[in-house]
């Protein structure tokens, strides 16, 4: 079905080879999972399969792409559509009409299906993708999984063979995450399509693949995945916990590593993971009886927290549930319709310029939009500037953020972990008492995440309070001590996370569910109870 | 017999909840305005336009639309950038002085122009009602823009042009998705402690929204083109280089036969046969490129009754305003020097009725879906 033939590609002839002497092959029906850490070339290989690399890109291309027998070289990605369907990482760029239906039978315009076929067709991807209510709606009013629902419908409603996703969990909540998957293990089933997805949240896609792909510097390795991933560069808890057990075969499902936990359950009882609460510092951050709206749509109603200093707050919900909206408010981005939000006793709204700065940093999520400069220490030295610090403490502490990045370097070029990072240095510098991240680990690999986790802790350590909006539960297993969930702009959970997180299984982490019921939330953790069991 | 008594053009669908009305129409109804507005430099008339178009945009505005506003702005900025032009290198003819600005005479190489020197009504009044004519076919334009989504009408073009449509489509929503991305880039500049407002914050906004905007516009190319936009399929690359040099002469041909049509600057005869040329040239270019295209389209807009009267609103717009303007040409066209108080010939206003008209005969849209 498709046949890599000693792939190399590269964008110039003076930057390194990103693909380097790949040669696979891929059968018809199945579902292949490419894992890789952050700038490892799954992006690139997976825009190789339908030509989008080398035909859009440019680039040096060696080697031969072949889908169906057809061949990327001569071939373009447009005479490509009918056999190859592409759901880019933001599904929001990749949408060429306005509403849900025409976006579904775009493609179909494009390859002349014949318009009774097209109808038909559409309201069956409708149905499969369980979008038929919202059908006439335009596509930016749709949530977060909606949107990632829509954009597999536009890939896949001209049923063509291959399928190739790029992240298309990353964006979504987790419950909106096992619906794209549930929908996405349907087509698997009932068509016989075959899938190519890379995905850096292994825990949600790991189980369903027939196949990982592993992309490393020296170059491809493939297999069955429970065999891959006993020694893959990223792996979600449930391998890591095998790993650290020695389980063989190695589980993949909570199902799998349950029944195989029963012995390890047995040797942990009594213990649970120590998280002790952090004592109680300065009240940073206060919000009492807040009401917030987007014109007439309610977006938060009747919320109080607390935030003080050493503390770790995770703020949980659905898409769409007013976490955005609470971290705005924190940064007077916008001003509450009723109650109020102090900080240090006063009202972060009317705060402008460097005295806002001095009193709540935020990490926006597309932390791009804060960047200007052409280069990295363009952008240390104004950062300095604005915060009014000593020359150098930006690019200081870019280098304990981000050890490997270059001073000569275009911000843009940078990756997504390394942009973080910069901008999280750049909010830093001016040492804000509260620090504000919204979905800190979009894009981000494991090992850059546990990095991005254990500086969170640091500032915590400090002194700083630290708040997190994030949909990702095994970051809020590592990092956060309270947890505040959210739903249709009400606070439905608050309190210490081994509590919160325990109780539910949506937002369980993965070690939590395997090991209940004792309460344990990391496979550090785990770990370390493990090492005091063998050696009192 | 009672079976024929339910005649398929009997059931309508969706009339008791309205429905929108085939974008080409409200296209057709805003070009009929826009040279009607070409037409005519009546102040009056003008402003009385500008609010017949924000009227039928309040009741016919498309969800998503709301772009209307920002050319309202920019049309603003055009009148005054008009009149401050006219201001500073008008000349000085004309009797009514209100002020007298230093002047500073450039040198021969730089045309000997004048800057500044005496501040003249009548040379004001011409630049004002210059400026308010270019701001009244900009805003048939938004109006457009915000009754029918551009790329909606796209559906409705024929597949050979589909691919000159896209360019055009782009170009138009580019400008207001350009204005969310300096909104969300400024409020992001607040984080770092820095001006959000004034033109430096505006410098250091640009970068950034550039650069979000380049990237977004290749992110679309990619998603159309790995779905399919602009196969080819058998057609000869010498086939494809004949079409291309059709449509391009067809293009300039056209332009400046409209050119001639609404300036009125170039021989009636040569206007109306470079005008003729451009559709012929079209039409080969279209035959011979649909030949071998096989886009189809999906639920396609029917045109019927609701269309029709848009569409013979705007032309009846325009029929009167240039009967009116043969019949009375200072009306339309008041004189600036000496400079008089405008008045409105009762043909504008019942043109102005008449365009009004679309926005109330045309059928309704539907109920907000939840």
């Amino acid at each position: 079905m498709i046949e890599f033939d000693d792939v190399s590609f590269r964008y110039d002839a003076d930057t390194p080879w990103i693909l380097r002497d790949i040669t696979l092959r891929i059968p018809e029906g199945e579902f292949t999972l490419v894992v890789g850490t952050t700038g490892s070339g799954k992006s690139t290989l997976l825009r190789a399969i339908n030509g989008l690399v080398p035909h859009f890109t440019g680039g040096e291309f060696l080697g031969d792409v072949r889908v169906h027998g057809r061949s990327t070289r001569t071939t373009p990605p447009r005479e490509l559509a009918d056999v190859v369907g592409y759901v880019p990482q933001d599904p929001m760029s990749g949408f060429v009409t306005d509403t849900v239906e025409e976006e579904l039978a775009y493609a179909m315009e494009s390859l002349g299906i014949a318009p009774t076929t097209m109808r038909r067709r559409v309201e069956e991807t409708l149905d499969l993708l369980g979008l038929d209510e919202v059908r006439a709606r335009p596509l930016v009013s749709l949530s977060g999984g909606q949107r990632q629902r829509v954009a597999i419908g536009a890939a896949m409603a001209s049923h063509p063979s291959v399928l190739i996703l790029d992240e298309p969990t990353s964006a979504v909540d987790p419950g909106a995450a096992e619906e794209v998957l549930a929908s996405l293990q349907r087509i698997v089933h009932d068509l016989g399509v075959t899938v190519v997805i890379a995905e850096h949240r292994l825990e949600r896609v790991v189980q369903y693949a027939d196949r990982v792909l592993v992309i490393e510097p020296g170059g491809v390795r493939e297999g069955i995945p429970q065999v891959m991933m006993t020694d893959a560069p990223i792996a979600p808890p449930v391998v890591e916990l095998g790993r650290l057990v020695g389980w063989n075969p190695l589980p993949l499902t909570i199902r799998d590593a349950r029944r195989e936990a029963e012995p390890l359950r047995r040797v942990l009882v009594g213990r649970s993971s120590q998280r002790p609460q952090p004592p109680v510092g300065i009240r940073r951050a206060t919000v009492q009886g807040v009401d917030a709206a987007y014109g007439r749509v309610p977006a938060l109603r009747g919320v109080d927290i607390e935030v003080h200093g050493g503390q770790v707050l995770a703020v949980m919900g659905r898409n769409g549930a007013g976490k955005s909206t609470l971290l705005s408010l924190l940064a007077g981005m916008v001003s509450p319709a009723t109650g109020r939000v102090r900080l240090d006793g006063v009202d972060p709204a009317r705060l402008e310029g460097p005295e806002l700065v001095q009193h709540v940093g935020l990490v926006p999520q597309n932390p791009t939009d804060l960047l200007e400069c052409a280069t990295v220490a363009d952008e240390c030295r104004l950062s300095d500037r604005d915060a009014r610090v000593l020359a150098g403490t930006t690019r200081a502490l870019l280098a304990l953020l981000a050890p490997d990045v270059r001073d000569d370097t275009h911000p843009r070029d940078l990756s997504a972990g390394q942009q973080v990072s910069l901008v999280l240095a750049i909010i830093l510098a001016a040492r804000p008492p509260l620090v504000v991240l919204d979905e800190p680990t979009r894009g981000l690999d494991y090992p850059t995440k546990s990095r991005l986790a254990e500086h969170l802790r640091d500032l915590a350590s400090q002194g700083h309070a630290v708040v997190i909006a994030t949909h990702d539960v095994e970051l809020v297993a590592e990092v956060a001590d309270t947890v505040l969930i959210l739903a249709d702009g009400e606070v439905v959970a608050h309190g210490p996370t081994s509590e919160v997180v325990t109780s539910s299984p949506m937002f369980a982490p993965q070690v939590t569910k395997i090991m209940s019921p004792g309460i344990w939330l990391t496979v550090a953790d785990v770990e370390s109870a493990l090492a005091e069991e063998r050696h009192p | 017999m009672t079976a024929t008594a339910i005649a398929p053009e009997t059931v309508v669908v969706g009339t008791r909840h309205g429905r929108w009305t085939h974008p080409g129409a409200w296209w057709l109804w805003s070009l009929f305005l826009a040279v009607t507005a070409s037409r005519t430099t009546n102040p009056l008339f003008l402003i009385l336009l500008i609010c017949v178009l924000a009227l039928v945009v309040h009741r016919r505005e498309r969800p998503g639309g709301r772009t209307f506003t920002f050319f309202l702005r920019i049309a603003a900025l055009i009148v005054v950038i008009r009149v401050l032009a006219q201001m500073l290198l008008g000349g000085a003819w004309g009797d009514t002085v209100i002020a007298t600005l230093p002047s500073i005479t450039l040198p021969v190489w730089a045309a000997g122009l004048r800057l500044g020197g005496p501040v003249v009504l009548e040379v004001i009044l011409a630049g004002f009602y210059d400026g308010l004519r270019l701001a009244a076919i900009i805003l048939c334009i938004g109006a457009a823009n915000a009754l029918a989504s551009p790329r909606r009408l796209l559906k409705s073009l024929p597949s050979a042009l589909y691919e000159f449509g896209v360019s055009i489509v782009i170009a138009l929503t580019f400008a207001p998705q350009l204005v969310q991305d300096i909104e969300r880039v400024r409020t992001s500049r607040r984080l770092r402690g820095r001006a959000t407002r004034g033109p430096r914050a505006f410098a250091g906004a640009a970068l950034p929204v550039l650069h979000s905007a380049l990237d977004q516009s290749i992110e679309l190319a990619a998603a159309m083109d790995a779905r399919g936009y602009g196969r080819m399929g058998q057609s000869h690359p010498r086939e494809r280089r004949l079409v291309v040099a059709l449509i391009g002469t067809a293009l300039i041909a056209g332009a400046l036969g409209l050119f001639g049509l609404m300036a009125a600057q170039l021989p009636a005869a040569l206007s109306w046969s470079l005008a003729l040329g451009a559709l012929v040239s079209v039409a080969g270019a279209l035959g011979l490129a649909s030949r071998h295209r096989n886009r189809t389209v999906y639920r396609p807009d029917p045109w019927g009754r609701s269309e029709w009267i848009v569409v013979i609103s705007g032309a009846l717009t325009l029929v009167i305003v240039v009967a009116t303007a043969l019949s009375d040409p200072s009306g339309m066209n008041p004189p600036t020097d000496p400079p008089t108080w405008p008045s409105l010939p009762l043909g504008a206003l019942l043109a102005l009725v008449c365009a009004a008209c679309a926005g109330y005969l045309s059928a309704s849209r539907p109920e907000e879906m939840a």
